[in-house]
């Protein structure tokens, strides 16, 4: 396998993990919204509720950066990254 | 001013710019209190920010492509995000976001998720390798990837529908606004909401509209926490609001048991100025099925991503690396407001149902609602409404009725603040709808000057020839857009949903595909672009006509279904034709890695 292809498959594979926890925090979680809401939530909102106005919005940020790290780490790897940025 | 180390001074420049505003601020607040009408402040909020604005529109003046369509691709991460937060919080984020939660509670939340969502496929899939691609718009992207002037004007035809119906909503904003704090006809306001807008961007394209937007965002994220905050501190709910409702939240739920949700008799209902509405939803329980929340939290989500004048921003970044750190700091600018939404909503909310509360209503008689002064001026403003319906004299929960922007608009003044910060509110509102409609406007004129003008009907024009044909079209679209916002077809947030819809119908997967997909051809790009923009639309039209739908797909998710069709259509076709050449297949390959050149 080239170097380029191996890079595409990482790349691929972090697509796929980010894109998991992505569903799970937009869509996932919200399949049970009835019942997780009657569950106490952080700072004592209900839970449901709690990760419309807050959670999955918060995770979403942490998401992106995280994502956005472990790519550049990536394209480091395979000396895909770009020499120079400002 | 802005040539050269201008980027090394931007966080100088811009802390500057907002201390000043501060300043401006406090001045206003001094004013208040030595006699100045409210008038004269509202007038002075929003003359004097418009004022800021054009004068940054001006200096960012350019003769050059480079700089009128990307901005020169010099704009720092940061700055970007904040642009980008900005370009994409529109007038129905500032003035309706706010309202919506207050009457709808959880059915409506999956806005949020939808809106910020899309913004992890934004940065996955898309972002980071269009920046690579180092296209001017969004269509240069699909008409060199796939080929073809046909695929070109077809990208162009669908970025036109969808930033049309959005963009009408936002001259709209301006134009409610303005006629508010300028105290002017809607209609005329309309226009002047226009020359506002179009004085950030005729000259500097890109350019003059990045640094406006830095400069709106500052104005709007202040004028929309200042008072949360605030609020909330003078009901003494918290210092921090976002962590302390917890009560308020179960308070709200326990008086909504007290009241019931009483129905209306359709023909007390006939005697209800139009556009406002009861309570007659839960606050925080979850009152939606979970397929017509995630329905359209998904539509927002793929929206969010088809969306030309978001993804346009990522051009401007330095790199690939910039384009998506960028994203995650656009996101997290635009959580600071979509985050204090809905604790305004139930600040809102409480401080009008709680008997407790002084400033409660319901309970009260109805005289003595109509004889409060806020009440009276948001009567006027036809924003508030109490009836009594049952004839007893005293306010019941179904007897009151707001409009979705008096949440925001008027929880200030309701709460007992200052004039001072419903004139700043006005200025965060404007600020809200100038930004998002100007990305909109640059977003039809730059396609179609690029796209259509230059690369199809005139490749040999001149950068001079080619920049005033953008000005021209920018100016011709503004008009249009202002027309048709003047005849107030839809109300500001049902033509802004539309158009993530259409966006989505039409460009998702071509997009998506074109980067993730190699196979992908010119003859499946056409036929997705193409198929899923009319099925989407004649699904729009097939509901609004009376057709019953199916699985579920709203008017306001119609998109699901046009993307369906665009990602068989395009899978299909674009296995049944031959696959693309080498040179296509090697493009992409060189989108997929950040180091190197750009491809065009």
């Amino acid at each position: 396998m080239s170097k380029q292809e191996q890079h595409w498959e990482k790349t691929r594979g972090l697509l796929f993990m980010t894109l998991a926890i992505w569903f799970v925090f937009s869509i996932g979680i919200f399949l049970f919204g009835a019942e997780m809401n009657s569950t106490t939530g952080p700072f004592g909102y209900p839970l449901t509720y709690w990760f419309t106005c807050q959670g999955s919005l918060g995770i979403f940020v942490i998401l992106i950066f995280w994502f956005a790290n472990r790519q550049e780490k990536i394209d480091e790897e395979f000396g895909f990254s770009e020499r120079e940025d400002d | 001013m802005i040539k050269g180390n201008f980027i090394d001074n931007l966080p100088k420049v811009y802390g500057i710019y907002t201390g000043g505003f501060l300043a401006f601020i406090i001045l206003m607040a001094i004013g208040e209190q030595m006699g100045m009408t409210s008038k004269a402040i509202g007038i002075c909020f929003v003359a004097f920010t418009v004022f800021i604005y054009a004068i940054i529109g001006y200096l960012s003046r350019t003769a050059q492509a480079d700089a009128y369509y990307v901005a020169g691709r010099q704009v720092p991460t940061v700055f970007n995000g904040m642009a980008t937060a900005a370009d994409w919080m529109s007038g129905a984020s500032f003035v309706a976001m706010a309202g919506g939660i207050y009457f709808k509670g959880y059915g409506y939340m999956a806005l949020l998720v939808g809106w910020t969502g899309g913004y992890v496929l934004v940065a996955t899939l898309l972002a980071p390798y269009l920046r690579k691609f180092g296209c001017y718009t969004v269509p240069d992207f699909i008409g060199t990837r796939y080929g073809g002037n046909l695929t070109r004007f077809l990208a162009v035809v669908v970025l036109t529908v969808a930033s049309f119906t959005y963009v009408t909503a936002q001259i709209n904003a301006t134009g409610t606004i303005a006629s508010v704090a300028l105290d002017i006809p809607f209609q005329y306001a309309v226009y002047v909401g226009l020359v506002s807008i179009l004085l950030c961007s005729m000259l500097g394209g890109m350019r003059g509209v990045t640094w406006t937007q830095v400069a709106q965002y500052i104005v709007l994220i202040i004028a929309y926490l200042l008072p949360v905050f605030w609020i909330s501190n003078k009901m003494g709910a918290g210092f921090f609001p976002h962590f302390m409702l917890a009560d308020e939240v179960a308070r709200i739920g326990e008086l909504e048991q007290q009241f019931g949700f009483v129905k209306n008799a359709a023909a007390d209902l006939k005697t209800v100025p139009k556009g406002l509405a009861g309570i007659t939803k839960a606050h925080s329980a979850v009152n939606a099925t979970p397929w017509a929340f995630i329905s359209l939290a998904l539509a927002m989500m793929m929206g969010t991503a088809s969306l030309p004048h978001v993804m346009m921003r990522y051009f401007t970044t330095p790199s690939v690396k910039a384009a998506r750190k960028s994203v995650g700091w656009s996101l997290f600018f635009i959580f600071l407001l979509y985050s204090s939404a809905p604790m305004l909503a139930t600040l809102s909310k409480l401080s009008l149902i709680d008997p407790t509360l002084p400033t409660g209503i319901i309970g009260k008689s109805i005289a003595e609602v109509q004889a409060i002064d806020w009440y009276q001026n948001w009567n006027q403003a036809n924003l508030m409404f109490v009836s009594d319906f049952n004839g007893n004299g005293t306010l019941e929960l179904n007897e009151f009725f707001m409009g979705g922007k008096a949440v925001v608009l008027a929880t200030p003044e309701i709460a007992g603040l200052p004039y001072v910060i419903s004139g700043l509110v006005a200025a965060g509102g404007m600020a809200a709808a100038m930004s998002t409609a100007d990305g909109l406007i640059l977003a039809i004129a730059n396609a179609i000057s690029h796209d259509v003008y230059y690369k199809i009907i005139d490749p040999k024009a001149e950068t001079a020839k080619r920049l005033v044909v953008a000005r021209v079209l920018l100016v011709v679209i503004g008009f249009a857009g202002a027309t048709i916002a003047a005849m107030e077809i839809q109300g500001i947030l049902g033509s802004v949903i539309w158009a993530f819809d259409f966006a989505m119908s039409g460009l998702f997967f071509p997009l998506v595909l074109g980067v993730w997909w190699k196979r992908a051809n010119r003859e499946g790009a056409i036929a997705g672009m193409a198929l899923g923009l009319l099925s989407g639309m004649g699904y729009l039209i097939w509901v609004r006509n009376g057709g019953s739908g199916f699985l579920g797909i709203t008017q306001l998710t119609f998109g699901i279904f046009g993307s369906a069709v665009s990602l068989v259509a395009m899978v299909v076709v674009s296995l049944i034709t031959s696959e693309p050449s080498a040179a296509t297949q090697k493009m992409v390959d060189n989108v997929r890695v950040p180091a190197g050149k750009s491809i065009i």
